[in-house]
């Protein structure tokens, strides 16, 4: 690893490959060498299945920029989400 | 240098070695044909994990008539992709340098045990791969030859050490038994040129053996031919440089 800035929390979803949808229990942020985007270093994100093996991955590369605006937007949906009384727990 | 009347064949496969612990892992082995003696590499493998680049480079080194052998550092963590393999390994914060240094160290005495091997083996490796190949020459005895192009977090700061990063590998420095050659891009933002100075220092100051080679207009990864950061004209010279100063330490006397 080249940063070693990464990080990884324990999660609740379903992630879509190809076209099947499966479980997620896991995603890894870091900002290190992507595999995709053009860029040396990139916010990447991987959401994972850990008993499904390395294959079980919905995998994003972001610069610096749409990472920080996916932050803002997130954030922003979830106020209004929350303000609205649609959150549950 | 090849010239065209020459013969020139190699073998080239995936094999199994005890590494770390013993755990069996592959590794991607290729050799030229022939009864040898032939000197021996071992090449680190980087973040993007063991990968289609390092499986190509494995068979030039071969080409080249390097016994050369690559193991897989991720093989534990699961079979899949490169590239789904080295994300899961990237998320995870790398792997130790413990397991990496018994990995190479078993993939250097099972060079070493091959029969047309001369006996000279080196250790190379690029960006994470390339500070891995600079512990492993300070911390195994064995190796003859030490290629570290662009490896990142040689040097480091306290706060950048982790429980699987203990110790800056420069900090090894004064056990370095073979000679260096470093490749490295001026617009690098990891090892930064600060930090290759940093490096460069840590060796003069240990009387070790070494030579770098800085290069204008090239950054991080300026070997790789499938990413944006290659740089076709310090890419050609650094092989020359790498290939020469093998041929030299590995070959001559």
């Amino acid at each position: 690893m080249c940063t070693m800035i990464a990080q990884q929390i324990a999660i609740q979803g379903s992630g879509k490959s190809g076209t099947s949808w499966f479980r997620l229990d896991r995603v890894s942020v870091s900002y290190d060498h992507p595999f995709d985007i053009p860029l040396e270093y990139a916010l990447n994100i991987d959401f994972t299945n850990q008993a499904a093996g390395p294959a079980a991955r919905v995998a994003v590369e972001l610069d610096a920029e749409s990472a920080r605006k996916l932050v803002e937007v997130i954030q922003e949906v979830m106020r209004q989400a929350e303000a609205g009384g649609f959150v549950e727990g | 240098m090849y010239t065209t009347e020459q013969y020139e064949g190699m073998l080239a496969e995936t094999v199994i070695l005890p590494g770390h612990h013993a755990d069996l892992i592959n590794a991607y082995f290729a050799r030229p044909l022939g009864a040898g003696p032939f000197p021996g590499m071992v090449l680190v493998h980087h973040l993007p994990g063991w990968d289609e680049w390092y499986r190509e480079t494995t068979r030039k080194f071969a080409a080249y008539g390097y016994v050369t052998l690559c193991p897989n550092l991720y093989f534990r963590e699961g079979h899949g992709t490169p590239e789904d393999v080295a994300a899961l390994v990237r998320g995870a914060g790398g792997v130790s340098d413990d397991q990496v240094l018994g990995d190479v160290g078993a993939a250097l005495s099972m060079l070493l045990a091959l029969p047309y091997v001369s006996g000279k083996v080196g250790v190379f490796g690029t960006c994470s791969g390339g500070r891995h190949a600079y512990l492993c020459a300070c911390r195994i005895q064995g190796f003859s030859a030490l290629v570290d192009c662009w490896g990142g977090r040689v040097v480091m700061t306290p706060d950048e050490l982790t429980p699987k990063q203990p110790v800056a590998p420069v900090d090894y420095t004064v056990d370095l038994s073979c000679p260096v050659l470093g490749i490295f891009g001026n617009d690098d933002h990891g090892p930064t040129p600060e930090q290759v100075n940093q490096l460069e220092e840590a060796l003069k100051n240990h009387g070790k053996i070494y030579e770098f080679h800085r290069y204008d207009g090239a950054g991080h990864g300026f070997f790789y031919n499938n990413r944006p950061s290659y740089r076709q004209e310090q890419a050609v010279d650094g092989w020359q440089k790498v290939i020469a100063f093998l041929d030299r330490t590995l070959k001559g006397g």
